[in-house]
């Protein structure tokens, strides 16, 4: 802790020489509060405050972090299937794209203190639209885990085959969005209207229908049956069944499947192909049934983290404003500094994220 | 003015203008819920949490009401009484812990007498203040909701409308745990509102921790070195650690809770691929230090409290301080005892174990130097001071029955029985409510400038004592005879404990409607207070009772916080007064320095 | 007369493991007598003696005195220690379970208790050899659970996804309560049995007529259809007396036309209990869902014809389409002949 109160201590030597201590009541600066001396031990305290609230998120996201471990120490293979599905280069465009806002930022920071309040709003447009960047790009990256049926929770139809009948069609591309287009296009496997979330409500907690399903019938899953088109209902409600006891569904295998078409092997080629390190058959069986956590854990993570970005440009559109009224200068440009500060952790959390759920491997 | 006129001046007659203090300062209901002034915030906190306090305690009675007997006693349906009970003994635990005897002492005592030990106008940030007080009415809302959807079901039955179904919470009965995954996949469905709530209050909390660390690390004046200090802000220093640390922590697992419930994110839930006993290493990580949250700002009142009323100066200060920290550091790495039987590795049962012997220790040192400022005192028997003794009784007692639960093989037999909830008892009830009450009657005349009345306030807290003892004394042998907790029902041969116990709890109520009518009572015709009517040292008894608006008219010099010596009882005018020169040498400094 | 004495505050010690508890139990309460004693007394002394009164000034004494301090720390230190050290030894006792020991499941669900020997047998109390270590796996089919026995010193959750161990070893003969010690809703504190002690040739004896209940006296189908009924979940979600719960009630249920989901009506008859019992999700009925697990390879055919048994009793329809209220067949094997189902196959 006194290291910390060192570093603002430097901190306000920096930037405090500049203005005088204002004890005298009748001089009081506008920014200072009643109850402090001077606009030094104002901005330290406001310096300590907001570390010790970057503490707090940390630990919150120290909790997921924990979550994280937990589960790739215990299901190492899932990790490395799971994040098969992201999309590196976009992840890594994210990182730039965060760390330049961070640069801006900071940037933003020094000419706050330097008075330059058009030079400062300038240089939070661009964090702002950094942070813009990060989130279109994240949104591109959800939605294409949403053509995958890769959802969170319940909602999630997430079906491990469901990748494959585009290959034999057209070479693998590393673009996601290509790649979910050219799934629809081939696909017709299960009908749109079962990703509606108003189907779901007849599943019983836990179900998560094409999964199970899979989960159930592995053989069958391969194997191309005409069976496969009875009635929708069917399908969910069995595979709801298949998950509570993965033994009950098997007789009724070739019935309760959601796939059709796809060729036995597929995932073999796929494999040859070098796309993917991991197939789900080659996971142990019981990891089968935890591959979803990884998809959990991923939403949650960005998700919650996604949030914190969104909090932060707020803040940023805040501290615009204000540096478009030319409130901040060498005397005062602590709402400037803080907001910089959070945004920089912001930007950490992500450089952690980033290997964490990116780049197993 | 000088400083030290200035504070003479306060001391030996009220000020002329003191008719414009803290109370007086701005009018109508906005000047209250959207004040800034730390000692208004914490007023109105007061309020809220001594209601949370009776909701709470009307659910007590009501369990232990029940308790009478192991059949019916509400109902006519075996499914419905058992609800019922659940239900009450969810929301007692879920009022007591997050809405009453967390924030108790740091939001309340810590809002008013922080700043004003310090000798500062207010918090670092008091926005952030109102921020916190505000999370904690809102995190409350969320409670209020389920416990008056709770009733709507109970009295109108399962809605036919959806919508009503959906906005109106069924309760909740997932015990204050929330273990999952009973708490995501059966229990009534108020449990996403309640988390919400947490989710909240765990913000108020928060909030709280920052504040106090800015404020003691940048607001601390001139003269006043980290062992210069008062205890109660070493104390509340390390629960504002744990703070700002753990309860992060319980927000995330909330959230995970929340997501699980409503999403079906499954992370604790073995059905969905999830964990649950992860979950009980999440939830206990806060809830542990939680527990800490809650004793050592009680602590820290008590080092006030005993000096105060012994006027003795603390035995063995640098001791408290560090044991103080020392607390609050082990208290994040005691949270696996809560497992033992879980199926946790009995090295990690092992290494859980040893870490929660080593915390007894500095709590034991707490107590020993407790006893010894009371060695060649002076000590008064004012109600704060019985409260203080009964706290150490509790503690004592609640702090050495933590021996069995900590010990392996010992857990394994009373873990999850009445044995638990009569230790926690003793130590989150006895230990920290008392000290409440004890900070309380200490600065109810410089909230209110007003004294209570000795006498009653004495026989209310003996009372109170008895009937605690009453109560949970009993549970003890219940537990290790082996009667499990949140028991609606129970086998014959507990009957007898049960009763007594039961008997207790209504001691209890009568004790506290005593001593809540003897401070409301004081508030309408209470003996007007002087500045310091104990004698005390810290600073915010430099000032008026009640103080103005910013605390300070001229700022308090800072000495030994603890020289009893500074004070001299004048008999003419009966009361304590300054001794100027003393305190000017303990201080060490001269009082010009302080000058504005 | 620590034992004398103990009897007050604890239960009989009936497990190899009891009396070591007991001892470090008695233990550290000897501890905490004589501190409380020593706080308690420096108290009452202290506050007669240095009480304010008419001419009693308090006394200058020193602020702090290090030696003493480190003395109030060592000497807990070295005390806490001491009895961690007995507590660790005490649990690593509870935690090693000898070899050779006789291993039954428990299975647990809201809000019973279910024990599986080794020959299948499941019965709703646990019945356990005198003198014969005891391993206990726990497992939960919803929610967590906790095995207690406190005349056995012995708590172990039971948590869903999970094997949990235990084991005791009785040391002697009776019947000692089993609590769940871990909240688990509504009817946590009926969530009770009892584990039965017995000599090991009577505990012989008795899992022979458990494992058989054709053979135990006053065996009537319908009757063991009821305790399969009551002992391996079917009541959790089927009532018996109409109301609606997870599952369709039983009263009157048998014989009686029953609506599925799919828009089809079906008559439950014996084929359709017995496929409803093994292939749950097959045919729903209409408002519930589909959550129930199948009991393929959990009960026999011939289990689940007691099950129909007993269905009968509590089925107006099915009794009036008999033609007489009470009269029920006494054994039901209505489909042993039926060529379409291969009994043998499930049964083990």
């Amino acid at each position: 802790m006194s290291e910390l109160v060192n570093k603002q201590q430097a901190a306000v030597a920096l930037a405090g020489d500049t203005f005088s201590p204002a004890r005298d009541h009748h001089h009081h600066p506008p920014h200072l509060a009643h109850h402090f001396d001077t606009l030094e031990q104002q901005f330290a305290s406001g310096k300590l405050g907001m570390w010790v609230f970057l503490a707090t998120e940390l630990l919150m996201f120290g909790g997921l972090f924990c979550a994280y471990s937990v589960y790739r120490h215990n299901h190492p293979e899932i990790f490395e299937f799971g994040h098969q599905y992201l999309d590196k280069t976009l992840g890594a465009i994210n990182t730039i794209v965060l760390i330049t806002s961070s640069l801006t930022m900071a940037w933003g920071v020094r000419e706050a203190q330097l008075g330059h309040n058009k030079r400062l709003a300038l240089c939070l447009i661009l964090t702002l639209l950094g942070g813009a960047g990060f989130m279109c790009i994240k949104t591109v990256e959800y939605h294409a885990k949403w053509e995958h049926r890769v959802f969170a929770g319940r909602w999630d139809q997430y079906d491990p085959r469901y990748k494959g009948p585009q290959v034999p069609h057209e070479p693998p591309t590393n673009e996601p969005e290509a790649q979910a287009e050219q799934q629809i296009k081939n696909n017709k496997m299960l009908p749109q209207t079962t990703m509606e979330p108003q189907n779901m409500p007849t599943l019983p907690q836990g179900a998560n229908p094409g999964y199970g399903a899979a989960l159930a019938t592995p053989q069958a899953a391969t194997a191309p049956s005409e069976a496969a088109a009875t009635t929708q209902a069917g399908p969910m409600l069995q595979a709801g069944d298949a998950y509570a006891d993965p033994n009950a569904g098997t007789a009724d295998a070739a019935k309760i499947h959601p796939m059709q078409g796809v060729p036995a092997g597929l995932a073999t080629r796929v494999h040859a192909e070098g796309k993917w390190e991991v197939k789900f058959d080659d996971l142990p069986k019981t990891e089968q049934d935890h591959v979803l956590t990884f998809f959990n854990l991923y939403f949650l993570m960005t998700g919650l983290h996604g949030i914190h970005v969104l909090v932060g440009m707020g803040l940023i559109c805040w501290i615009l404003i204000r540096s478009m009224k030319h409130e901040f200068g060498p005397t005062y440009f602590a709402p400037v500094d803080l907001v910089g500060l959070y945004w920089h952790l912001v930007d950490l959390i992500w450089i952690f994220l980033f290997p964490l759920l990116y780049l197993i491997h | 003015m000088s400083a030290i006129t200035g504070n003479l001046g306060l001391a030996t007659k009220q000020p002329e203008h003191k008719s414009d203090n803290y109370l007086t300062h701005g009018k109508g209901i906005k000047s209250w819920l959207f004040s800034l002034d730390h000692k208004r915030i914490g007023l109105m906190y007061m309020i809220g949490v001594l209601t949370a306090f009776f909701i709470g305690g009307v659910f007590a009675m009501l369990l232990r009401t029940k308790l009478l007997t192991p059949g019916l006693m509400y109902t006519h349906n075996e499914a419905d009484e058992w609800n019922f009970y659940n239900h009450c003994f969810t929301l007692h635990g879920a009022f007591m812990v997050f809405m009453f005897i967390i924030p108790a002492i740091p939001a309340v005592l810590g809002n008013f007498v922080l700043p004003m030990m310090l000798g500062a106008k207010d918090v670092a940030f008091p926005r952030l203040n109102l921020g916190s007080l505000w999370c904690w009415i809102i995190g409350s809302i969320f409670f209020g909701w389920v416990l008056l959807g709770g009733i709507l079901h109970a009295a109108f039955g399962p809605f036919a409308n959806y919508w009503a179904n959906a906005l109106i919470p069924a309760g909740l009965d997932t015990g204050w745990t929330f273990y999952t995954p009973y708490s995501t996949a059966k229990a009534a469905n108020g449990t996403v509102e309640a988390l919400l709530g947490i989710f909240i209050l765990g913000f108020s909390s928060i909030l709280t921790g920052v504040n106090f660390i800015a404020t003691i690390h940048m607001l601390r004046p001139k003269g006043m070195t980290w062992f210069r200090m008062p205890l109660f802000l070493w104390s509340l220093y390390a629960t504002s650690i744990i703070q700002i640390l753990a309860t992060p922590v319980l927000a995330i697992t909330g959230l995970l809770l929340l997501a699980e419930r409503t999403l079906g994110v499954g992370i604790f839930d073995p059905a969905l691929g999830g964990d649950p006993v992860m979950y009980q290493h999440f939830f206990w990580f806060y809830s542990h230090p939680a527990v800490y949250i809650m004793i050592l700002p009680a602590m820290g009142v008590i080092s006030e409290v005993i000096t105060a009323h012994t006027r003795k100066h603390v035995f063995g200060y640098n001791f408290i301080a560090y044991s103080s920290i020392a607390i609050a550091m082990l208290s994040f790495l005691v949270w696996g005892h809560h497992l033992f039987v879980s199926g946790q590795s009995p090295l990690a049962n092992a290494i859980f174990s040893i870490l929660t012997f080593a915390i007894a220790v500095p709590s034991a040192i707490k107590v020993f130097n407790w006893v010894s400022t009371m060695w060649r005192g002076d000590i008064r028997f004012t109600t704060p001071m019985i409260c203080a003794l009964s706290f150490i009784i509790l503690f004592t007692f609640g702090g050495l029955t933590g021996l069995f639960l900590g010990a392996l093989s010992n857990d394994v037999h009373v873990t999850g029985t009445y044995f638990i909830v009569a230790h926690f008892h003793y130590v989150m009830v006895g230990s920290a409510l008392f000290a409440f009450l004890a900070g309380l009657y200490h600065w109810w005349p410089k909230m209110f400038g007003k004294m209570t009345n000795k006498t009653v306030g004495n026989i209310a807290a003996i009372l109170l004592l008895i009937g605690f003892n009453l109560t949970f004394f009993v549970q003890f042998i219940a537990g290790a005879k082996g009667l499990p907790r949140r028991y609606a029902s129970y086998p014959p041969e507990f009957h007898k404990y049960m009763v007594t116990s039961t008997i207790g709890a209504y001691v209890m109520a009568v004790a506290l409607f005593m001593m809540a009518g003897n401070l409301l009572a004081a508030l309408i015709n209470g003996k007007k207070a002087p500045a310091n009517p104990w004698g005390a040292n810290t600073l915010e008894w430099h000032t008026a009772s009640p103080p103005p608006h910013d605390n300070f008219p001229v700022e308090p010099v800072a000495g030994d916080p603890y020289d009893m010596g500074s004070w001299v009882w004048d008999e003419a005018t009966e009361q304590w007064v300054l001794d100027e020169d003393h305190a000017r040498t303990v201080a060490g400094t001269e009082p010009t320095v302080h000058q504005h | 007369m620590l034992k004398i004495l103990g009897s007050i505050y604890m239960p009989p010690e009936a497990s190899t493991v009891a009396p070591g508890v007991d001892w470090l139990f008695n233990f550290i309460l000897g501890i905490t007598a004589f501190f409380c004693l020593l706080i308690f007394a420096g108290m009452v002394v202290f506050c007669i003696k240095y009480r304010h009164r008419p001419g009693h000034q308090g006394g200058e004494s020193p602020g702090h005195s290090t030696g003493l301090e480190l003395t109030w720390t060592i000497i807990p230190l070295i005390i806490v220690l001491v009895v961690f050290f007995y507590g660790f030894r005490g649990f690593l006792d509870m935690s090693v379970v000898p070899p050779n020991s006789y291993e039954i499941i428990v299975q647990s669900k809201m809000w019973n208790w279910a024990f599986q020997y080794p020959n299948g047998t499941v019965t709703p109390e646990l019945h356990v050899p005198k003198g014969v270590p005891i391993r206990l796996v726990l497992t939960s089919d919803d929610v967590i659970h906790s095995f207690y026995v406190p005349a056995f010193r012995t708590q172990k959750m039971s948590v869903p996804g999970r094997y949990n161990r235990a084991w005791f070893q009785a040391t002697q003969v009776g019947e000692f309560p089993i609590y769940c010690a871990q909240y688990c809703g509504t009817s946590h504190s009926k969530m009770l049995s009892k584990v039965v002690v017995e000599e090991p040739t009577n505990f012989d004896r008795w899992l022979e007529e458990a494992s058989n209940p054709e053979k135990q006296t006053g065996f009537t189908p319908q009757k063991a259809g009821e305790d399969i009924y009551k002992s391996r979940g079917c009541i959790q979600c089927h009532s018996i007396d109409g109301s609606h719960g997870t599952g369709p009630t039983w009263k009157d249920m048998f014989g009686s036309k029953v609506a599925l989901s799919d828009g089809s009506t079906i008559v439950a008859d014996e084929n359709y209990v017995h496929d409803s019992v093994l292939y749950p999700t097959k045919q729903i009925v209409q408002g519930y869902q589909a959550v129930m697990p199948s009991y393929l390879g959990g009960l026999k055919d011939k289990q689940i014809d007691w099950v129909i048994a007993y269905m009968k009793t509590i089925s107006e329809p099915y009794k009036k389409s008999m033609g007489s209220s009470g009269a029920v067949p006494t054994s039901a094997p209505m489909h042993k002949d039926e060529p379409a189902r291969s009994a043998g196959s499930n049964l083990k």
